[in-house]
């Protein structure tokens, strides 16, 4: 990966201090495991976030795969770290360190 | 199913491992390859964060991700 393949992906991850990369949108979710990311944001109250619609950017979410070393979809950024995919957040919202984590945003 | 969980059991030894396919709960979604669902608890977990355990996970089933599965559910423990 390139540095300026790097500063394309650090720029949209850093877009909002909350960012998810998904299959479809925050409204219209496109896959099950990004739908479970949205409601579990959604039932923390959190409905402002960045997002990227994969299926409009392939070459985007291979450079967001590549440079996070993982190679799923969703993936839910919080400053701009890796905080998980759907699994991870589910838990961490059970276990309510999620909260804990996206909390200063929204203060 | 069974050379999947091999190279689970190789991956992490001494594991308690739970592997099951879930494929049927996403009919009509059109997709290529399973879906499945693993429990891992292993020692080797910890110190270790969940992003780092599933990387760990998802890297001993690299060649399967992307094909013969379509979509991996991953929850592990550290024991």
């Amino acid at each position: 990966m390139t540095n300026d393949q790097k500063s394309l992906v650090e720029n949209i991850i850093n877009s909002d201090r909350i960012f998810l990369m998904m299959k479809g949108t925050p409204e219209m979710p496109r896959c099950g495991f990004s739908s479970r990311v949205v409601q579990v944001l959604n039932s923390l109250g959190i409905t402002t976030y960045g997002s990227l619609n994969v299926f409009d950017d392939f070459n985007m979410m291979n450079m967001i795969k590549e440079y996070s070393n993982w190679p799923t979809t969703p993936q839910l950024y919080v400053d701009g770290k890796l905080i998980g995919g759907c699994d991870i957040i589910e838990e961490l919202s059970e276990s309510g360190e999620l909260e804990k984590i996206l909390k200063p945003a929204t203060n | 199913m069974d050379q999947i969980l091999q190279k689970l059991k190789d991956a992490f030894p001494g594991a308690d491992i739970e592997l099951t396919n879930t494929s049927s709960m996403h009919q009509g979604h059109n997709a290529k390859g399973m879906h499945l669902k693993t429990k891992i608890s292993y020692k080797g977990f910890q110190g270790k964060s969940l992003i780092e355990q599933h990387r760990m996970v998802q890297k001993a089933l690299e060649a399967e991700l992307g094909n013969k599965i379509h979509a991996l559910s991953i929850n592990t423990i550290a024991i």
